[in-house]
């Protein structure tokens, strides 16, 4: 008798003492995983000599970070979430208490009042503070801006869930005019909110844009038709050349070149489909991984053509249909043609519209085939390939398309590539590329165009984000360099999105056809007496 | 009533692997009819349905539809000359809607008569029209038999190959769905080859039936024949009657 109560009351007052242990066992647990890779550091001294450089107190902070987080997980977040039964396991989300007690109207303006004040001095902070402090401050000001958003995208959640899709095309098509009007107003000139904007526009917006096209292309072939690629890049690769190729050496135009360099990573899509006709899964994977590597090393090797390693350089850039130029000695360059100031930031601006409407263009085509009967027989032989055949569906020309639409979109992206670099070399095209972009359409739930895109965004965005983390040099020294820890990001939101939703973000397919009579009824109330 | 041959099978044998399935099969379906296939399970029913479909392959012998020689032409042809099949197992796409499930089974005429035939499925089977945006992998056993000869009707095949129709069924809706075959045979003039465990069942309804043991045809007659005779009741009908 005594003993059950002496337990139960145990179990309500250990989380504490339970923490303290298991903080020590996170502690121990991280120390032996970190002690080679973090504790020490191979370098290189004056004479070449390969020395190890001890790094205990970065060491220190490490594992005393894995158990503060430890402690903190068991004292405090597994009791507040015990008591607030945030077990909700169908949807992953918190429930409506815990959510609406922590977005707040107090808080929100509390949030926008640090966050402009901060903003409003920035120029002074280092000043004031001292850099130290100052990084502290942005950081602080960064979280503000954070939580204000989410209180905006909580407040609306309703409205935001319902108008996804447009609501995410709109934001896509407004963001670089709203990134240059709001630098605008912050340095307070025009041109100054042009060069600001290059960063924005450039690493994010055109950068997140490829990888979502990039992942939107692959979806026709993982997502719809089921057949696992891991050599997508390849196309990429065969669309980034093409363009290079002929834009160098015929100084064709990007208009003329983006069918063909399309075309040409067809073409090879059907290549490679054909030999791969009789596989299906891991063989699959497999050999369409040998055919990425294979174009990679046909890209170092064939030098006569390719340059090898060195790559291609100096390629054209792209115009406004040949009206307006983005080269500062062309006579219709743009700053010419409207009369204003010279910036780099009108090509990256034009770019970003342009892979906004090269990405837009592979979203419809595929909207529109899913409801057409070749996109109905890629999903009906992700399903059941057999049972395709003996509906009279021919398996080896709907793998082929797949193959080849897939292919084609990720050549148009390859000549975009090409073109925004003005660059390319084999480096572009390694392995991690088309894991990169497989893990995206998974992530985001396969066959799903609005998870692909938020999974891209969200990835490639937190990855260019981490650039941005100069304060975290405050906490872990001048030389911890955040970007190079993109992949265990990476990762670690793998991992995290596996767990809480193990088919993706979002994970529901959607049907593709409804019956005519459905959509008559709204109608048919109307008109009564048709009969 | 009955016409000229549509589908003769003629010395068909069959391996997996170096397992003979089938063992010089002969079957005739004349347009028209409806045949039943019974046998034991492992005799070779699901595998002789299959073979038709050219996969897997007839090793040796020959498969003539309407004509046509199409014991080495590729699976989709053979569908195209017009053979429906609802498989042993189903087969339908789990995750894709009633519908969907549909209008996968109407891509040959490119969806022209869509409309109108999935209309006269869901005649057929009420329960499937209540079930229409519902992914088929989710669909009770039942639900998805029906599903299946549905797909399999949407094609307006002219012979169509049934693999034990009445698998999982409840007995009310096993006389439905022979109803329903006997009203397409009657109406439509659809000729139906179909296998079934359901012996009775089977060789009431089929003009014509066939008894395959071991991959061997070892018995053929008219139902009626085959219903009267001792062997027959003996091995398949005992016990079994409703
Ligand atoms: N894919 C396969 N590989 C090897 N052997 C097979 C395969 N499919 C079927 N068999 C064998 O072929 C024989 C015939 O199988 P089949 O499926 O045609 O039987 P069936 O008459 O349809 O039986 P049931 O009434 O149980 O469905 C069986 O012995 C079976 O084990
Ligand atoms: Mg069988």
């Amino acid at each position: 008798m005594t003993t059950t109560v002496s337990t139960e009351r145990g179990s309500v007052a250990a989380p504490v003492k339970r923490a303290f242990r298991e903080a020590l066992y996170a502690g121990l647990i991280s120390f032996g995983m970190f002690v080679l890779i973090v504790g020490l550091k191979t370098d290189q001294n004056i004479r070449n000599e390969l020395v190890l450089e001890p790094r205990w107190g970065l060491l220190a902070i490490v594992v005393a970070l894995t158990m503060f987080g430890r402690f903190a997980y068991v004292a405090w977040l597994q009791p507040f979430m015990a008591r607030q039964k945030l077990a909700d396991t169908v949807t992953g989300l918190m429930p409506a208490s815990v959510t609406s007690r922590f977005f707040r109207l107090p808080y929100f303006i509390a949030a926008l009042v640090i966050m402009v004040a901060l903003y409003v001095v920035s120029g002074s902070l280092d000043g004031w503070l001292g850099a130290e402090l100052a990084g502290y401050a942005r950081f602080l000001r960064a979280l503000a801006l954070i939580y204000a958003l989410a209180s905006v995208f909580y407040y609306y959640r309703a409205f935001i869930h319902d108008h996804f899709s447009a609501l995410g095309i709109t934001v896509m098509i407004v963001y670089p005019v709203f990134v240059v009007l709001t630098l605008a107003l912050l340095t307070g000139s025009m041109a100054g909110g042009f060069q600001g904007s290059l960063k924005w526009v450039d690493n994010f917006g055109i950068q997140i844009l490829i990888y979502v096209m990039l992942a939107w292309g692959l979806n026709i072939v993982v997502g719809l038709a089921g057949l696992l690629d891991l050599g997508y890049v390849a196309f990429y690769a065969v669309g980034a050349y093409a363009y290079a190729l002929l834009g160098t050496h015929y100084g064709l135009s990007f208009w003329i070149l983006l069918p063909a360099a399309g075309c040409m990573a067809a073409f090879w899509g059907i290549i490679l489909g054909f030999p791969v006709l009789r596989l299906r899964g891991d063989y699959l994977a497999i050999v369409t991984l040998a055919f990425g590597e294979i174009i990679r090393m046909v890209l170092i090797n064939w030098r006569v053509v390719t340059n090898g390693s060195a790559g291609i350089s100096g390629i054209p850039k792209v115009s406004f249909f040949g009206l307006i130029s983005f080269d500062v000695s062309a006579p219709n360059y743009i700053s010419k043609v409207f009369d204003i100031a010279q910036s780099g930031a009108y090509y990256k601006i034009f770019l970003y519209y342009l892979i906004l409407a090269l990405a837009l263009l592979t979203a419809f085509v595929t909207v529109r085939l899913r409801r057409m009967p070749v996109g109905r027989a890629w999903e009906a032989l992700r399903e059941d390939e057999i049972a395709c055949r003996s509906l009279g569906i021919n398996t080896t020309t709907t793998k082929l398309t797949a193959f080849a639409t897939g292919a084609m979109f990720g050549g148009f992206a390859g000549s975009f590539f090409a073109a925004r670099q003005g660059f390319v070399s084999p480096e572009s095209f390694v392995f991690l590329e088309s894991a990169i972009i497989l893990a995206i359409v998974v992530l985001g739930g396969m066959g799903s165009l609005v998870g692909i895109a938020v999974a891209a965004a969200v990835m490639i965005g937190g990855t260019e984000i981490l650039r941005e983390l100069d304060f975290l040099k405050v906490v872990f020294g001048p030389d911890f360099t955040p970007e190079l820890y993109r992949m265990l990001l990476f990762g670690v939101a793998m991992v995290v999105v596996m767990v809480w939703k193990p088919r993706g973000f979002v994970s529901n397919r959607e049907p593709t056809a409804f019956l005519k009579e459905r959509k008559a009824v709204s109608g048919s109330f109307t008109k009564e007496g048709h009969g | 009533m009955t016409g000229k041959t549509l589908l003769d099978i003629r010395g068909v044998h069959t391996f997996y692997g170096n397992i003979q399935a089938l063992n010089g099969v002969d079957v005739t379906v004349n347009d028209g009819e409806i045949v039943a296939l019974i046998g034991a399970n492992g005799a070779g029913k699901s595998t002789l349905m299959m073979t038709i479909f050219g996969a897997p392959r007839a090793r040796s012998g020959k498969i003539v539809f309407a004509g046509t020689d199409i014991t080495q032409l590729p699976t989709h042809e053979i569908a195209r000359l017009r053979i429906a099949q609802s498989p042993e197992g189903r087969r339908i796409f789990p995750r894709m809607t009633v519908l969907e499930n549909l209008q996968m089974g109407a891509s040959l005429d490119k969806m022209k008569h869509f409309d109108e035939d999935v209309e006269k499925v869901f005649v057929l089977f009420p329960r499937l029209k209540e079930r229409i945006d519902q992914r088929g992998g989710t669909l009770s056993g039942g639900e998805q038999q029906m599903l299946s000869i549905g797909r399999a009707l949407m094609a307006r095949p002219k012979l169509l190959l049934l693999d034990e129709p009445s698998l999982g069924l409840a007995p009310l809706v096993v006389k439905q769905i022979f109803d329903a075959i006997r009203e397409l045979n009657r109406t439509q003039g659809l000729t139906v080859f179909l296998v079934e465990q359901n012996a009775f069942g089977a060789l009431k309804l089929a003009t014509r039936g066939y008894v395959m043991v071991n991959g061997n045809v070892t018995m053929s007659g008219t139902g009626k024949q085959l219903l009267a005779d001792p062997d027959v009741r003996a091995a398949y009908l005992e016990g079994g009657r409703h």
